[in-house]
């Protein structure tokens, strides 16, 4: 396959960035979008230039490193795969490819394509945790009975990894999609039950102050989120908000 | 200190707002209705219609919800407006290239714009009519009632402007039908009400009352225009 790559070239924080039009040829359909991207990045490196600048981790789908806005969708077409898990084959020979960091004032962009994320992480720090004595005498989690639903629902919001492919997608630049899966993950099990409360205040008044968007419930964070977080969870941090705000 | 700045200033306590308003004013929706197909008797409607309309303008306890009402027109138009610069605020750089068409429908993201349209009608509509109805000099009825008949009568059949009044009306009540595809079923979202029990009854009842409520409403002018 040949194709032609728009990618989004910035040298740094303060520089201002453009567009950059690629070819890039000979590209295999079974290779990963992040493969292609590696095909390019050498490409550009033996003519000496600038290699193109992304994230990556795991390339497995479970770490949450992999980002890219790709033909207009987070981690581009498809549902419920990140943009490593993209396989060229989803592409046509000769098509135009845009490539576009996650854009939100919460995520800055650091260089090309990579933005900084750690948003993600003082909003996990102000609440998405319990506090429990790890030093040795930790109790068993199999000694609480929990309601299988409550298992399997605090399961798949914990499934999360965390990309911001719902910050990505929203008009807003919400981060409810996110902050709601943490939130759940622990308000469904009884060793979360007990900082309920201050959790859900801390972390959605962290979420505010970083700046993100607020949520008008379009349901796009749903459709594009790699793991199909349910907007239930957004609904669930809203009662959980309610009661926590009023009592 | 969280729980303080939350309720004046949190995203979510916004939200809350905006669904609690929306949810009220719907039902405003449903009651302004209701008064307003009487005039589809036709001259017929002219007494019982001025009737309905002194009553809604004298009876205390609808004066006072009427106060609640006003309140809650601006209110929703404000919060509205300050989440819409915060959601605009949230993303400095926009896409060189976006699809918002593949995840989320065209109502949904547009519920300011939406929402600037219904708030232009109102202040016309009001201005048209309530105005008219509380401060206005407008003629009596056979039973002594101001004839807010006649006024909309005149108004709709205007020789060479009530054709711009009806097809302006029909074209805000799309604007309406619009807004409240999504927002009805998103304010229960917002409110946390979401249960997979109930969910598809809620967005079928809000497509039902979005499609309904407005189409009625747009009858009436049209009516009164070919009558």
């Amino acid at each position: 396959m040949n194709l032609t790559l728009k990618i989004w070239r910035q040298a740094g924080p303060d520089d201002k960035g453009r567009m950059v039009t690629y070819q890039v040829k000979n590209v295999n359909p079974d290779m990963s979008f992040l493969e292609m991207l590696d095909v390019l990045n050498e490409d550009l490196i033996a003519k000496g230039e600038d290699p193109v600048a992304f994230d990556h981790d795991c390339r497995e789908g479970i770490c949450g490193m992999c980002s890219l806005y790709i033909n207009g969708e987070a981690h581009g077409p498809g549902r419920g795969i990140t943009t490593c898990q993209l396989h060229m084959r989803s592409f046509k020979d000769g098509d135009t490819i845009i490539i576009e960091p996650w854009r939100a004032k919460a995520f800055p962009v650091i260089k090309d394509l990579v933005t900084d994320r750690s948003a993600f992480d003082r909003i996990i720090q102000a609440g998405g945790y319990i506090s429990v004595n790890t030093s040795g005498n930790t109790i068993d989690a199999n000694a609480i009975p929990i309601p299988k639903e409550n298992a399997d629902k605090a399961f798949d919001a914990a499934t999360c990894i965390g990309c911001g492919a719902c910050v990505a997608t929203c008009k807003n630049s919400s981060a409810m999609l996110f902050v709601s899966a943490k939130v759940s993950q622990l308000a469904l099990l009884p060793q979360g039950r007990v900082e309920a409360k201050e959790r859900v205040l801390k972390m959605v008044h962290q979420m505010d102050l970083e700046g993100f968007g607020n949520c008008t419930n379009t349901g796009a964070c749903e459709v594009e989120c790699p793991k199909g977080i349910s907007l239930e969870n957004i609904a669930r941090m809203n009662r959980e908000y309610l009661a926590a705000v009023i009592s | 200190m969280e729980v303080k700045s939350a309720l004046l200033g949190s995203s979510i306590v916004k939200k809350y707002w905006m669904a609690l308003t929306g949810l009220f004013l719907c039902t405003f929706l449903v009651v302004h209705l209701g008064g307003n197909l009487i005039l589809l008797k036709g001259e017929d409607a002219r007494l019982s219609f001025n009737a309905y309309a002194k009553f809604m303008t004298t009876f205390p306890l609808i004066k006072a919800v009427s106060y609640l009402l006003y309140f809650s027109i601006l209110f929703h138009a404000f919060d509205g407006i300050v989440l819409t610069l915060q959601n605009r605020a949230a993303r400095p750089v926009k896409y060189y290239f976006n699809k918002p068409e593949a995840n989320s429908t065209w109502a949904s993201r547009n519920m300011a714009f939406l929402g600037t349209v219904i708030l232009i009608f109102i202040v016309g509509h009001m201005s048209n009519f309530w105005y008219k109805m509380h401060f206005g000099d407008i003629p009596m009825d056979a039973n002594g009632n101001k004839d807010l008949y006649e006024v909309v009568v005149t108004f709709f059949k205007d020789p060479s402007l009530g054709i711009v009044y009806v097809a302006f009306y029909v074209l805000c009540m799309v604007a309406l039908g619009f807004h409240l595809v999504h927002g009805f079923a998103s304010s229960f979202q917002t409110l946390g009400l979401y249960h997979k029990k109930y969910n598809a009854l809620i967005k079928n009842l809000g497509l039902v009352f979005s499609v309904l409520v407005p189409l009625l409403f747009a009858i009436i002018p049209i009516f009164i225009y070919i009558q």
